[in-house]
């Protein structure tokens, strides 16, 4: 079988299009390459869903624990602490067997189930709370005087929050929260081995590098497969928030501007 | 356990319960907390020696060396740590037992890679066919703190690398003045005095090396996840003295608990070393704790 042949059955069967059947007997490279690439797809679509609906989340929690008000700031408190304080890992089984309970109260609740949406309700939550921690550090160091300054303008409430205070939190806090967002993309990786399922074997990209590794008992080609294209992601999540970053810093002379150096420092 | 637990069926919820929570599994589950614990007291010490070690190689002016340790930080820590955790067991297992086979069957001529198999020699299997499960249990512990220990390396590495960096000039500048020589200084100045500068990061990572002991599933170590799985899962009277419905989600939230306790007593822990390694450093805690003044130093002093 040719390599176009491979790529035709195969590019996009983690989501249930061409050829069901796993290879089997010899394995070879191309296949490995391109299911992996194929279980790629999911490691991509649960991060972007997270990161996209996160950042709001993240952005509310963020201000909620900056208030005075206890019956605002507390409930933030405590959700980012659940949440940053126990490993996704366990957070995923237990969010599954939860899942799995709602389901037999109501079929309403049978989607959570399922891997696309259960988990990346569950990512959601996750970088949400990393993402509020970020943005909580960034709202706490917004120069005294961007306040001054919109007061001086008549800006206040909502308008100030909008024009002043939430650019010059996003500003400060991206490059920590690029940070946020690679990482987001690494745990991506767990979904399938904590107990979500994978219906006909349409796994992550670690999943099929792990069943490669199982089948043909050599770890040394998956394995670095799955770096590569890691590495790869790593490289266009950089590029992609990069561009956010000049355009939030656009304002700014050139020297002033916080240079995005790529510093991964937490995992989960 | 308790004499009251001959016929569970007749019990009343209470007793139940401390009959159910006592049984022999269960007993094997709260071991495995121990486990855990284990893991994380052998770990976090290697994975500081390596770090160590790291660190110390890429501040190298030997050019390999340097090379070795900034390649070592930056290639780890580039990829998902779960995919290394997969990659290194199944690795180690077979290197180990690949040089094992060189030293123990010079004579062998078939090849070691067929197909999808890997064969070695039968005396260079690890741990001995004919070994305890208790052998091979330790054997994949052993894999899994190694595992640990190589990928959090990479990250410690980077902090103290940072930490070192951080110590001011003028403090290796003074060691030069008194006439130390390089490696006098290092050991002398440079180590007892970067800690302050590493703890943040050292914090961070061990609180990242707490929350990834669950991975330790993965590696095929029976930990708490594997018993938490295994208690919970609905049980029928034909198989156990105590049947009940899916169990999962309650034993998955006492491991919440207990991850959320080990992070709040961690950072009150920690919180109070920082405090006591600030003391008398140039740092702006040092500095606030030089400010507070009398009432401390007469606290020190007694």
């Amino acid at each position: 079988m040719s390599c176009a042949q491979t790529v035709q059955d195969y590019a996009l069967r983690s989501l249930g299009i061409g050829e069901r059947l796993l290879p089997r007997g010899e394995i070879t490279l191309c296949e490995q390459v391109v299911l992996i690439g194929s279980g790629l797809i999911w490691n991509v679509y649960f991060g972007l869903v997270a990161l996209v609906t996160g950042f709001f989340l993240a952005t509310a929690l963020a201000v909620a624990k900056a208030d005075a008000r206890a019956w605002l700031r507390k409930p933030a408190e405590w959700f980012v602490f659940l949440f940053r304080g126990s490993p996704l890992f366990i957070q995923f089984f237990l969010a599954y067997f939860g899942f799995l309970s709602l389901k037999q109260v109501s079929p309403v609740f049978d989607p959570l189930t399922s891997a696309a949406l259960g988990a990346a309700v569950v990512l959601f939550f996750n970088t949400a709370a990393y993402s509020a921690e970020i943005f909580h550090g960034a709202l706490r160091s917004v120069p005294r005087g961007d306040l001054e300054a919109a007061d001086a303008y008549g800006l206040s409430g909502f308008a100030r929050f909008r024009r002043v205070v939430w650019p010059t939190m996003l500003r400060l806090g991206w490059p920590a929260y690029t940070n946020e967002a690679i990482f987001l993309f690494h745990a991506t990786t767990l979904v399938f081995f904590s107990g979500f399922p994978a219906r006909q074997q349409r796994g992550d990209a670690l999943y099929y590098a792990s069943y490669f590794a199982d089948r043909t008992f050599n770890p040394f080609v998956p394995y670095p497969i799955v770096a590569l294209y890691f590495i790869l992601l790593t490289l266009a999540i950089i590029a992609g928030m990069g561009v956010v970053n000049r355009h939030l810093n656009r304002h700014l002379p050139k020297d002033a501007r916080a240079t995005m150096r790529r510093r991964p420092q937490f995992i989960r | 356990m308790f004499p009251f637990c001959e016929d569970p069926s007749q019990l009343d919820t209470l007793p139940w319960l401390a009959c159910y929570l006592t049984t022999g599994v269960h007993m094997n589950f709260y071991v495995s907390f121990g486990t855990v614990l284990l893991l994380l007291a052998i770990t976090a010490p290697c994975a500081l020696a390596f770090g160590f070690a790291g660190a110390a190689a890429s501040r190298s002016r030997i050019l390999p060396l340097s090379l070795l340790g900034k390649g070592y930080t930056s290639i780890v820590r580039g990829v998902p740590d779960i995919a290394f955790f997969l990659f290194f067991v199944i690795a180690l297992d077979q290197g180990i037992e690949y040089l094992v086979h060189l030293a123990r069957c010079p004579d062998w001529d078939e090849p070691i890679r067929q197909g999808a198999n890997f064969l070695v020699c039968p005396e260079a299997k690890m741990p001995p066919g004919n070994a305890a499960q208790a052998w091979h249990e330790a054997y994949n512990f052993a894999l899994a703190v190694f595992t640990f220990a190589l990928v959090f390396g990479a990250f410690a590495a980077n902090v103290l690398y940072g930490a070192m960096r951080a110590v001011p000039r003028a403090q290796m500048e003074t060691a030069e003045a008194y006439g130390m020589t390089d490696r006098q200084a290092f050991w002398r100045i440079l180590v007892p005095q970067m800690w302050i500068y590493a703890l943040p990061g050292l914090s961070n990572l061990w609180m990242i090396l707490m929350k990834a002991t669950p991975l330790l599933f993965l590696l095929g170590v029976e930990d708490i996840v594997y018993w938490a799985r295994e208690l919970g899962a609905s049980k029928t009277p034909r198989f156990t003295d105590y049947p009940h419905g899916d169990w999962r989600f309650f034993y998955f939230l006492f491991l919440l608990v207990f991850y959320l306790g080990m992070t709040k007593i961690s950072e009150v822990a920690l919180g109070r070393l920082t405090r006591r390694l600030s003391h008398g450093q140039a740092t702006l805690g040092g500095e606030a704790q030089r400010r507070e003044g009398g009432d401390m130093q007469a606290g020190a002093g007694a």
